[in-house]
């Protein structure tokens, strides 16, 4: 009898564990004003909130992602404060499933604009119609999904395809006799691998003198790129280019590099380039370990605070699709201040 | 199979009925197979490194190196195992949890220092102590709550990370000191890399472990018959309880190994599928995963094979997010062969063949 209700107890404790595990991040978000939002379930209508405040529920994917969606997170949550006039919900989550539970219960809760980083790229028309009967608008950062249009007011993001195309175009610049490359991929499929895979696959294709060596998906890990760049210098393959989707993979591949006495960066024997525009690439840059670093800007809460601003105004925006500017970094023109201010 | 029947057998059919047949022939096969496809696979250069240091370098080094890990993880996945008869999914996590805690200290409290800011090993020793905690958590839940060892660490597994994570607030550690790289990397002078000689001291001090106290012995009773072993004075709960703490030191091994390669930690992808690797090594070294007797040196040499596997599906160019479904393919005849089904079908046709050459 008595084990039977230290079973019972004992299931019961890990259910609540675990529901306590799932929902958390959903609803985590709200201490930062204070969680009295989702008390809100008398479902005011998308109007004016009584306190004047604009209500936004911010859905976005995991902070420990990685540093480029840790400064993503951090930029949203110190423009969606009170202080700037707003009251927030946010929400992270890298499953796609959670994040549409969140998105319903911020609908329901009725918040006036559902800012959206969504993990994937499909099944967000429903929801999103759900938004639109519920008059809340809706703004895509980030990341863009496959939904017609009229389903939102405006999407703020990176252009991945032109990253690209300005990370080949400057190495292309470098005029190296031949190019042999070893490709590290990023997530297969995400939005960031195919913009950035794109460019430099199309130069390959049209170019004589550029050949992969090497090309492999290391799903942003810098423990696989290591092994990846280990196991080309195991062959005794030949490179002079690492071409490495984002920071972290590029500095799995050059830990594999030092290992094995194999010069990189300025006036080395092979070329590094990342992706991101961590502080510690940048440095790397600085100090000539690495040559390139293409940016990816994270801070897009200002841009999404003109837009909103501009809806409330009843202006209607330029375009719907906002691209934010970017630039690639050469370690022979980034400068101390450029670690400081583009560094994240 | 009783003591009088191994006796009378040949040393050769002892092996075949020992555990180690099956890492053995596993790693017989991967390297037949490396053999034909290219036998340059086998070339060991001797270089120097970027530091001036000599190292050795090709395939092989590469497998004692990145298999050094999982050869620790194995040690103690197996006793947890061979104990509780269920596996530690939480390792990854709590990897992550130990690599946090040691950049935390060494990047000191506003966590942007480049060099240590206290001493490695403090550092080390916080992330042992962190680890045991952790798994003293699992190990509670499993043998004093009677919590079957998956669903126990499934609750590090889901929110590991996000505790590692909170650990360094969110932050990117950032660590550049050549003495903390020595650990993912060489020894100056020596050319063998040097989580092959930590894995060698661990495994060295667990078999001294099992050899000089009963803790061994208590393991296995505890997992083939745990009411018999308490009546024998045994108490299962606290072998149980123990194994946990000893893989969380395990746990802090790894860790310690992961963040020096690199010099820093991305909490979401740190050792990520460590755990099925783990419990591959401990399956592939012939243990069985529903506890009772096992073979520490077995699962050891299986976590070797997991990545002579590994290197050799890179070097083919595989894919890196198709390795796990070759490991699958692995688990797969692994957990065939050994079912009582065809373990039995196995035992007839050898016996068959044993009379069949009596008779002649």
């Amino acid at each position: 009898m008595k084990r039977k209700l230290l079973a019972t107890l004992c299931v019961s404790a890990m259910v609540l564990g675990l529901v306590g595990c799932g929902g958390a991040p959903a609803s985590s978000g709200n201490d930062a004003t204070g969680g009295d939002t989702s008390a809100a379930g008398d479902a005011a209508p998308a109007g004016d909130a009584a306190s004047g405040l604009i209500t936004v529920g911010v859905i976005n994917n995991d902070p420990n992602e990685s540093g480029y969606r840790t400064a993503n997170v951090n930029d949203m949550k110190e423009m969606f404060c009170e202080a700037n006039g707003y009251d927030a919900q946010f929400a992270y989550s890298l499953k796609n499933d959670e994040q549409i539970k969140a998105a319903q219960k911020m609908i329901q809760d009725g918040v006036q604009y559902l800012l959206l980083s969504a993990a994937d790229t499909s099944g967000w028309d429903g929801v999103l119609k759900d938004a639109q009967d519920a008059g809340t608008r809706v703004i895509l950062f980030d990341r863009t999904i496959d939904a017609d249009e009229s389903l939102y007011e405006a999407s703020v993001v990176s252009d991945m395809a032109k990253e690209g195309e300005t990370a080949v175009a400057w190495l292309a610049d470098q005029k190296l006799d031949s190019y042999k490359i070893i490709h590290i991929q990023g997530a297969m499929g995400s939005a960031a691998q195919i913009g950035r895979s794109g460019a430099l696959d199309a130069k390959v294709e049209a170019e004589d003198n550029w050949e992969l060596v090497d090309q492999q998906t290391a799903t942003w890990s810098a423990e696989n790129a290591q092994q990846i760049v280990q196991a080309a210098i195991d062959a005794g393959k030949d490179f002079n280019v690492i071409y490495a989707e984002n920071d972290d993979m590029a500095k799995g591949a050059t830990a594999a590099l030092d290992a094995a006495n194999i010069s990189h960066g300025v006036g080395g024997d092979v070329i590094i380039m990342g992706f991101d525009c961590n502080k510690y690439a940048l440095q790397n840059l600085v100090d000539g370990k690495w040559n390139y670093d293409g940016q990816c800007n994270p801070f897009q809460a200002s841009t999404i605070d003109g837009i909103i601003k501009k809806l409330e105004a009843g202006e209607t925006l330029d375009s719907k699709v906002v691209i934010m500017e970017e630039q690639g970094f050469s370690a022979d023109t980034i400068t101390a201040e450029d670690v400081e201010k583009y560094g994240i | 199979m009783s003591n009088a029947n191994i006796k009378k057998e040949s040393p050769f059919s002892k092996f075949i009925h020992s555990q180690m047949v099956i890492p053995v022939v596993a790693l017989l096969i991967l390297i037949v197979v490396n053999l034909i496809a290219d036998p340059s696979f086998f070339a060991i250069t001797l270089k120097e490194n970027n530091l001036g240091n000599p190292v050795l370098s090709g395939y092989l080094i590469t497998i004692l190196d990145f298999g050094s890990e999982l050869a620790i993880l194995a040690i103690g996945m197996a006793l947890v195992t061979a104990a509780s008869g269920g596996q530690d999914i939480s390792v990854g996590a709590t990897i992550a949890i130990a690599g946090s805690v040691i950049l935390r200290i060494l990047c000191g409290p506003d966590g942007q220092s480049l060099t240590p800011q206290a001493p490695i090993i403090v550092a080390f020793l916080a992330a042992v102590v962190v680890s045991m905690l952790f798994g003293a958590f699992n190990g509670t839940l499993v043998a004093y709550f009677n919590i079957p060892p998956m669903v126990a660490t499934l609750i590090l597994f889901t929110a590991g990370r996000s505790i590692a994570a909170w650990i360094n607030e969110n932050r990117l550690p950032n660590i550049v000191d050549p003495t903390y790289a020595i650990f993912g990397s060489y020894i100056p002078g020596i050319p063998i890399p040097t989580p092959f000689f930590i894995a060698a001291a661990c495994v060295i001090i667990a078999l001294l472990l099992l050899k000089f106290t009963a803790l061994g012995t208590y393991v296995q009773a505890v997992g083939i018959n745990e009411k018999s072993s308490r009546l024998n004075g045994i108490n299962p709960k606290l072998i149980k309880f123990i194994t946990f703490v000893i893989l969380g030191v395990c746990v802090s091994v790894c860790g310690l190994i992961k963040t020096s390669r690199l010099g820093t930690i991305n909490y979401s992808v740190i050792a990520k599928d460590i755990e099925m690797d783990a419990i591959l090594a401990v399956a592939l070294g012939g243990n069985s995963l529903g506890g009772g007797k096992f073979n520490l040196m077995s699962a050891i040499l299986g976590a070797y094979v997991i990545q002579f596997l590994t290197t050799t599906l890179y070097k083919f160019n595989v894919a890196s997010t198709a390795l796990p479904a070759y490991k699958a393919i692995v688990v797969i005849i692994l957990v065939v062969i050994s079912s009582p089904v065809v373990r039995e079908k196995l035992a007839a046709l050898g016996r068959k063949k044993s009379v069949a050459k009596e008779a002649a």
